[in-house]
């Protein structure tokens, strides 16, 4: 979790901002909700002009996307980490109501963050662009909402455009989620176009929090919490039950942590500070709690002195399912990434970071992620805030490798493999991939999963896209499948998964040698059905990959010692200067040694040079 | 000890900068001017030619070079009186050589006489290509058939000659220059130099190709079967390499070029002339004025060089062995490791002897016909590393 754009210490002055009541809001005048959308179908959109419209931030300082607040979220067009802002709405029943809005990342890998963030919100506005139907991701979050019980009202945007069609939209809203959807709301989130009655819809259809006593024992839920450099750990807090006050002492009811409320506050979107949170109520806490990881997500805070009778169910925490090697290209940038990794790691209770050393590749870090965009957005991190250039190696799962002798062994690490005589079997974590894709690509995206190991489970239509449900091995989907996916369907596919568990399969572990020397960055687990295939791909890109030497060298892929695909690398055939005089000894020598000191800076193996590039490119499947 | 310098004897280069037309793919210092004021330009090269006598007495001179630029453009009388001094300041070596670069046109043809009875004993002509079109794209001023009249008028006044040829030019099949070549070989010619055309920043040729306009050029693959093919007909015909791009009979190799190769002393004369000088114990690298006009003020007010650096042992031996594994005969390793001792270490013959790249025979190492065709980074293995 990380800041929010819009700075919370912004003074917050002008007319918008109408100093907070220090009374309570009554139950009856809450309502707490979330957006569930699918990528680009206008759910941030949508939150500016809830924002815009109530008055909650100035004119002057909007801006897009107000709650997505780094700056990768902003470029992607995507949430990584829930949200919250508090929308204070005179309704047309002249009562004023305080709106929740918890703004959740719609990624797939972030899947469970969602789940999380609807525990505490009662409702959702279920966001379709009018003009695409509804998505895979719309889909897995929809069901998430409706696990949590939400009431759900279905908005219908960009109905401005010419290519919208409301009425198919509604129907297949209510073919394949099977929700109402007749009372669709419908606006056009970039015109401003029902906006108010998006608001109504909120006080009228949603629910408000369904019981709450401001005298009762406090049990409040941790949401989330990220880490500000000026304030420190940030709690994202909802009331349950009972009264929080600024300066109370506070108790963590599962870590057992204690710890005294120095601000409590609420965001609009900018942190303002409130003397008390009573039930039903979003808001935020600092107890100069030191780091991200002191605080537990869907802990139950309830007072030192008074304690409630029963924590909330709380949450499983997150565990990263994608691991792969990190390391600087410089290897004197090592120490600058072991302090970048650690600074993440604090503030990302998901994101794991062990030291690795690599024969090829020299020190760098085996990290977990919850998924491919969380990888791409951690090392993206690294890269921008950080300025490391980095080495990104294969990307794995963890593979449950059972032993003959009855010990259990989970393999994050290809390199790592036991001696594949003691193994009894190894078993990989599977998907269910729903996919939603136009007719004409059927076809291709069949052909793609078949081809991935997949098994189909469902196969459905909604009007003309067709609903594609799959069982596939992860290790298929985490390197390139999503890009390839969007190739094969010129981007009109939607993509979503969960995990559905382990099974076992014939898994070998590949080893790459570039001239005759195993290359441990290279190795990876594949089926061994499709292992010459992934062989072979893999040794022609790396001839590709590889400038010639002066010696020819062999590329082959093993499992075990025995080769099952092999290319040579021919030598260098010329490479000398035609003309070399007495003019020509100062100059030509200093080119030879500038050549000289570029080969050092190379990624040296063995005797052979492989670039960086090299790495990474040659794990990607063209076919 | 004798100093290193003697192993490869001494010369003289004499840069004479003009030419009629610029070729698109020279990168030498060539200038095109009308005026040439010949007797300034006498005086400037004589006082350049005593300077460096005084400063290195005693000497016998192997060899003199007269480059360019189109030297051939100069007078006989100018030649000659700069032969004359040179004879005056130095003792010749009983086979000196004297060279001098010519175009093969009929212009240049009928100054063959002079030039001989100046002193010139061999002349290398710059013939390029035998065939029309391709002089044409190279930008040369001479046809084939005036060419081969130039050639024949140097054949009955010098007993050595070489000409250049440039191959691996555009749109050139193996076959095209196998039979090229193997004409150019049925001239009576002792000494051919046969160089890949590359395209050298600061060229005609450069700028077309970075803007996609100079195509045909062959890849990697054809350009190293039409060395391969240069290396098998030449050594039918008696004329094996001793050099990367130099052919001859055995007896006929430039003793001049030898000198560079073999990192003898040579002194530079002319714009943008360099020289090596082994003066007092210490190796200088000089380099003369390149502009013309600036090297003639310079020449005389006493001093044409612009650049005069001492070159350390370590850069000595770098540069003798860039230059000595060029040769066929390899380079004297005693030589090398008395300048570096760090240099050519076993760990680093042994690598690139099992990769077939080089030779070693008692004192001498030399680059395969293999290696040869690698010699960049084959050289750039065999340089010792030494922090700047």
């Amino acid at each position: 979790m990380r800041p929010w754009r819009v700075a919370h210490h912004a003074t917050l002055t002008g007319p918008c901002f109408r100093f907070i009541s220090a009374f309570m809001t009554p139950l009856s005048r809450i309502r707490n909700f979330s957006i569930v959308a699918h990528i680009d179908h206008g759910k941030s959109t949508l939150a500016d002009r809830l924002i815009q419209l109530t008055g909650t931030v100035a004119e002057r300082d909007m801006k897009a996307q107000l709650l997505d607040s780094m700056d990768i979220e902003r470029e992607r067009g995507i949430t990584i980490k829930a949200n919250t802002v508090r929308i204070e709405y005179p309704a047309k029943d002249g009562e004023t109501y305080v709106l929740n809005l918890i703004d959740t990342p719609g990624h797939v890998d972030f899947a469970y963050e969602v789940s999380r963030s609807m525990r505490a919100v009662e409702g959702s506005l279920l966001v379709v662009d009018a003009t695409q139907g509804v998505e895979a991701q719309t889909l897995a979050n929809v069901y998430t909402a409706i696990e949590a019980d939400h009431e759900i009202v279905p908005v219908l945007n960009k109905i401005d455009l010419p290519a919208a069609e409301p009425e198919r939209v509604k129907e297949q809203i209510e073919d394949v989620i099977g929700i109402e959807a007749d009372n669709a709301v419908e606006i056009s989130a970039k015109t401003g176009l029902g906006i108010p009655d998006v608001l109504e819809a909120i006080v009228t259809r949603l629910p408000a929090p369904a019981s709450g006593d401001p005298d009762a024992p406090l049990q409040a839920m941790l949401v989330d919490s990220y880490y500000d450099s000026y304030l420190g750990v940030v709690v994202l807090v909802r009331i349950m039950q009972g009264t929080l006050k600024k300066g109370d002492n506070i108790r963590m009811m599962q870590t057992g942590a204690r710890y005294g409320v120095d601000r409590l506050g609420v965001f609009r979107p900018a942190m303002q500070n409130v003397d008390e949170l009573g039930p039903g109520e979003i808001g935020f806490l600092t107890a100069s709690i030191k780091q991200v990881r002191d605080t537990k997500v869907g802990d139950t805070i309830t007072h030192e002195r008074r304690q409630c009778e029963k924590p909330l169910p709380g949450f499983k925490p997150s565990v990263p399912v994608v691991f792969c090697g990190l390391f600087p290209v410089d290897a004197n940038d090592f120490e600058d990434m072991r302090d970048a990794i650690e600074k993440l790691a604090l503030n990302d209770a998901s994101f794991t970071a062990e030291m690795e050393t690599s024969a090829a590749l020299g020190f760098g870090f085996r990290c977990g992620f919850l998924g491919l965009l969380h990888l791409e957005v951690i090392r993206d991190r690294l890269e921008r805030e950080y300025d490391i250039d980095l080495i990104t190696t294969a990307p794995s799962v963890i593979y449950h490798i059972y032993m003959k002798d009855g010990e259990q062994i989970d393999l994050h690490n290809p390199a790592d493999m036991p001696d594949p005589s003691k193994i009894d079997h190894i078993e990989e974590p599977r998907i269910k991939a729903t996919i939603l894709v136009p007719d004409e690509y059927l076809g291709d995206v069949l052909k793609l999963c078949q081809d991935r190991r997949g098994i189909q489970l469902d196969l459905t239509y909604a009007g003309s896209r067709a609903m594609v449900v799959y069982d596939l091995p992860l290790n298929e989907v985490v390197f390139d499948f999503y890009d390839r996916l969007k190739s094969v369907t010129k981007g009109y596919a939607s993509f979503d998964y969960q995990m559905i568990g382990y099974r076992e399969d014939n898994l070998v572990k590949m080893s790459i040698l570039v001239n005759d020397e195993p290359v441990d960055a290279l190795s990876m687990m594949v089926h061994r059905d499709r292992a010459e295939m992934r062989g072979r791909a893999m040794c022609e890109k790396l001839k590709d990959l590889i400038p010639r030497h002066m010696f020819k060298i062999p590329i082959q892929a093993a499992i075990g010692g025995k080769v099952i695909a092999r290319e040579t690398l021919s030598a260098l055939r010329k490479d000398v200067t035609a003309k070399c005089y007495g003019g020509d000894a100062t100059r030509k020598k200093k080119l030879l040694e500038k050549q000289k000191a570029g080969k050092k800076k190379m990624r040296q193996f063995g005797k052979v040079e492989i670039p960086q590039e090299a790495f990474i490119s040659a794990l990607k499947m063209d076919s | 000890m004798i100093e290193d310098w003697r192993n490869g004897g001494f010369g003289l280069y004499v840069h004479w900068p003009f030419c009629e037309a610029k070729c698109p793919y020279c990168d030498f210092n060539s200038h095109v001017s009308r005026e040439i004021d010949e007797d300034r330009w006498r005086a400037a090269y004589l006082s350049e030619i005593d300077r460096i006598a005084e400063l290195t007495p005693d000497r016998v001179l192997n060899s003199v070079f007269f480059g360019g630029g189109t030297p051939s453009l100069m007078s006989p009388e100018l030649v000659n009186a700069l032969i004359e001094r040179i004879r005056e300041k130095w003792t010749f070596a009983n086979n000196i050589e004297i060279t001098l670069e010519a175009n093969p046109r009929s212009v240049e043809a009928g100054r063959f006489r002079g030039f001989a009875d100046a002193g010139v004993n061999r002349v290398s002509m710059g013939i390029q290509a035998l065939n029309n079109p391709d002089l044409a794209k190279l930008g040369r001023l001479h046809s084939v058939e005036e060419a081969r009249k130039a050639f024949d008028t140097a054949r009955s006044v010098f007993k050595r000659i070489s000409f250049d040829l440039i191959y691996a030019r555009q749109g050139q099949s193996l076959n095209d220059w196998r039979k090229e070549l193997t004409e150019a070989l049925a001239m009576s010619v002792d000494h051919l130099s046969l160089y890949q055309l590359t395209i050298e920043q600061g060229t005609a040729f450069w700028e077309r190709q970075r803007r996609g306009q100079l195509s045909g050029l062959p890849d990697e693959d054809l350009s190293a079967d039409m060395y391969e093919l240069t290396q098998e007909i030449c050594d039918q015909h008696g004329m094996p390499a001793y050099e990367v791009s130099n052919h001859a009979e055995p007896g006929a190799e430039s003793q001049h070029n030898l000198i560079y190769w073999r990192y003898g002393d040579y002194g530079g004369i002319g714009p943008g002339a360099h020289g090596r000088l082994s003066l007092n114990g210490r190796k200088h690298a000089t380099v003369a004025w390149r502009n013309p006009g600036a090297w003639l003020e310079n020449a005389e007010q006493g001093n044409g060089d612009r650049i005069n650096d001492i070159v350390s042992n370590i850069d000595q031996a770098g540069e003798y062995l860039m230059m000595g594994l060029r040769l066929q005969e390899g380079i004297d390793v005693v030589r090398v490791r008395d300048l570096d001792p760090a240099a050519l270490s076993p760990e680093q013959t042994n690598k690139m002897a099992d990769l077939g790249l080089i030779w070693q025979n008692g004192n001498r190492l030399g680059a395969t016909p293999q290696g040869r065709m690698v010699l960049n980074s084959l050289i750039t293995e065999l340089l010792p590393d030494h922090p700047e």
